[in-house]
């Protein structure tokens, strides 16, 4: 066997692996795109999963009825770092983990903005790191700006049992609702305490035997939210008027 | 080796599912298993295993693609040049998972977020190219396929193992995280931060060591102990 055939062998083997995989990425593209939209979605109503109406939970809703709630009650939001909103973008398209790596001044920000009953949720995402790759969330906040109403979290890696606790048991985002992000008007956000929370107005239950990803999930709620601060303060000051 | 056994056994007629089919499903379940005795795979044993859950999926990932691989690579042994065949093997069992990973997208997307990491590692995994190297490059197509079969039962059945121990007494559960979580063992209800679920067996603090990789090392340890102890063929007369 000459080099020729061998180079010959790894060409032909190689197009055809090639030909064969985007083929059927290709085929299989549509539904994984609307599966992929559904998922996402879900994430970002599982934050308000206390306000979806009597009875209703996020696991138990249908794809189409995802889809549907998004469209009546969800009214999508992009702003800039400055506070600003920003046309022409909707905040489902804005993925984060790209956003995370273009400089600070040119990140944009997704915001959902629920509407149930008369009620407003603000529903902010926000991502950061945990032990061994990247966490992410999406944190409802009550019409008060200050109040959280629910948090779902999600992770790419962290180990199954520990760290992967912040999405597999659902306690963790459930401590979070009620909790306030500003203590005596100054700006504190959430704290995720090794050892039990002190503070229980600002601060919740750390995992035990995770505890890099427990800071992991404060410093992503610091800084996070504190990216929205502009915006909130630009809606606080229209409504004292 | 039984390997050689085979190749000269295959030039006299061959039947469909014989005793030698059988024997290439049934001897990674015990007397060559893949874990327990060959001692490969054992990074994704420790890695996957705190819950069953994970344990199962990748389990039925790795017999797919060790079967498939091996049927793939046993229908081009007589084309791939010997220079490269590490190469070609490779790229073989890495278009089997991107399938892999391109099916659970579409069929099960929940399932895919969960376990897109395991995937990947699946190749890493020794076993899957240790069988291309020993089995498929000198065996006929559907006796290859068998072997990936065997081998990836012989896997999967330690993996599902480790996982029912690790998870019963690391998290008082079965099947966290999948469609039909069972709660088994778990902290009386005063004791629980979760007080939404309720356990069968109301006493027990769960074991934080069974949920780290050490464990894992462990139960596989006292497996391969109580398989030599009963098993004669693997204790080592030398």
């Amino acid at each position: 066997m000459g080099t020729r055939y061998v180079v010959i062998f790894v060409v032909a083997l190689t197009a055809s692996v090639a030909v064969l995989l985007t083929g059927f990425r290709q085929i299989t593209k549509p539904v994984a795109d609307r599966n992929e939209e559904i998922f996402n979605k879900r994430a970002v109503l599982s934050a308000v999963g206390d306000y979806l109406g009597e009875g209703v939970k996020v696991g138990n809703l249908e794809d189409d009825q995802v889809l549907d709630i998004f469209d009546k009650q969800v009214q999508q939001v992009v702003l800039d770092m400055q506070g600003n909103e920003m046309e022409g973008v909707k905040a489902e398209d804005v993925e984060m983990a790209k956003e995370k790596k273009k400089p600070a001044s040119e990140q944009k920000l997704p915001l959902f903005i629920y509407e149930q009953g008369g009620e407003k949720f603000y529903i902010v995402s926000v991502r950061g790191v945990g032990l061994w790759d990247e966490i992410w969330g999406n944190i409802a906040l009550e019409g008060d700006l200050n109040t959280i109403a629910g948090a779902s979290f999600d992770h790419a890696g962290e180990t199954p049992g520990l760290g992967a606790e912040i999405k597999d048991n659902s306690a963790f985002p459930r401590a979070f609702k009620g909790k306030e992000i500003f203590k005596d008007g100054e700006y504190v956000s959430v704290n995720v305490r090794k050892g039990g929370a002190i503070d229980k107005r600002h601060e919740v239950d750390g995992i035990t035997g995770a505890t890099v990803t427990s800071n992991g999930v404060t410093e992503m709620l610091y800084r996070g939210i504190k990216n929205y601060m502009p915006y909130f303060n630009s809606i606080r000051q229209q409504s004292m008027r | 080796m039984a390997e050689t056994l085979e190749k000269t056994a295959a030039k006299t007629a061959e039947p469909f599912f014989g005793k030698k089919e059988k024997k290439l499903l049934t001897d990674p379940l015990n007397d060559n298993n893949p874990i327990t005795v060959q001692v490969l795979g054992i990074c994704s044993a420790l890695a996957v295993t705190s819950l069953v859950w994970p344990s199962l999926v990748m389990a039925i990932a790795v017999i797919f693609v060790c079967a498939f691989s091996n049927l793939f690579t046993s229908l081009l042994r007589t084309y791939i040049p010997k220079q490269v065949r590490m190469i070609v093997q490779l790229v073989i069992i890495a278009s089997l998972v991107t399938l892999v990973e391109l099916t659970l997208k579409y069929l099960n997307y929940p399932v895919y977020k969960q376990l897109s990491v395991y995937i990947g590692l699946i190749i890493t995994n020794c076993i899957v190219m240790g069988r291309l190297e020993a089995f498929a490059m000198a065996n006929k197509p559907w006796r290859s396929f068998l072997d990936g079969i065997g081998n990836g039962l012989g896997y999967g059945a330690i993996l599902v193992m480790v996982g029912v121990i690790r998870e019963i007494f690391g998290k008082g559960s079965l099947f966290a995280s999948s469609p039909f979580e069972w709660k088994i063992i778990g902290p009386s209800a005063e004791y629980s931060i979760d007080t939404t679920t309720s356990y069968m067996f109301g006493w027990y603090a769960n074991n934080n060591l069974m949920v780290l990789s050490a464990a894992a090392m462990f139960i596989i340890g006292i497996m391969i102990w109580i398989q030599r102890s009963y098993n004669k063929k693997l204790v080592d007369v030398s």
